[in-house]
């Protein structure tokens, strides 16, 4: 399988972020660490923060060219990282293992609503920002 | 959590990261669809992945580190609401829904048969 070249720098950025996000969403986990029947706060504000973000920044990188390392830093290394699909899902079978059907329901349906709602608004704040002339 | 640990969870967090990039790339770069396989299948083999450590039982500072800082690390939810968002945009509502659908049943399945993996090891 032939393998793409891929741009060193790129990597190293996205590494960089990728320390940076990681910290953030283990720290917060560790501060705030919850049971199966509980409302998981430190997993569900990581991937709030995050989409806010990345629709922030997707918003404001779309119109740069593709070689800038900003959105491989901020967009897939930062906010790639500070958010995660794996933990949910795995809070999710511990609800459902744990009988908190109703719950689980509810946190599935509420973060991923939550997380459209917070991509438009971070797309939206983009576009709001002081001295934008659009 | 000693130092060393939080050490950890960072190195871990960013090998986690450039990893989900270069799967994903070379994942889109093949795919001829505008459907994002390449998060798909980081979030769906991440999610098996965490499964099977939850399931094998691991503890403490070494969950922390390998569940924390390298599986949550290389799956994203971001960038999944992100693409379906794009989709929805570009008027693929249905690869956009199939996109949210798709990984929410997929990855609890993956995470279910993680863990009794992990559970029979």
């Amino acid at each position: 399988m032939r393998s793409l070249p891929h741009d060193p720098r790129k990597l190293l950025v996205i590494y960089a972020g990728g320390v940076l996000g990681a910290l953030i969403r283990v720290g917060l986990a560790q501060a705030a660490s919850t049971s199966p029947g509980q409302w998981p706060w430190a997993t569900f504000a990581v991937n709030m923060a995050g989409a806010l973000l990345l629709g922030y920044f997707f918003a404001l990188l779309r119109d740069h060219p593709a070689e800038s390392l900003h959105h491989p830093f901020l967009g897939i290394g930062i906010c790639g990282t500070l958010t995660t699909f794996s933990t949910m899902q795995l809070e999710l079978y511990g609800m459902v293992d744990g009988g908190h059907l109703g719950l689980a329901a509810v946190y599935a349906a509420v973060t991923i609503a939550a997380g459209f709602l917070f991509v438009r608004i971070g797309i939206g704040l983009e576009a709001r920002r002081p001295g934008v002339a659009r | 959590m000693t130092a060393l640990g939080w050490i950890a969870v960072g190195l871990l967090g960013g090998i986690a990261a450039a990893a989900r990039f270069v799967i994903d790339a070379e994942i889109a770069a093949r795919a001829e669809s505008p459907f994002p396989l390449g998060i798909l299948a980081v979030n769906l083999s991440g999610a098996f992945a965490l499964g099977l450590v939850a399931g094998a039982a691991l503890h403490g500072e070494a969950l922390v580190i390998v569940a924390g800082g390298g599986i949550g690390s290389f799956t994203t939810f971001s960038t999944w609401i992100l693409d379906s968002h794009r989709l929805r945009e570009a008027g693929l509502e249905r690869l956009a829904w199939l996109n949210v659908g798709l990984s929410l049943l997929a990855g609890f399945a993956a995470v279910a048969l993680g863990h009794w993996l992990g559970g029979a090891l």
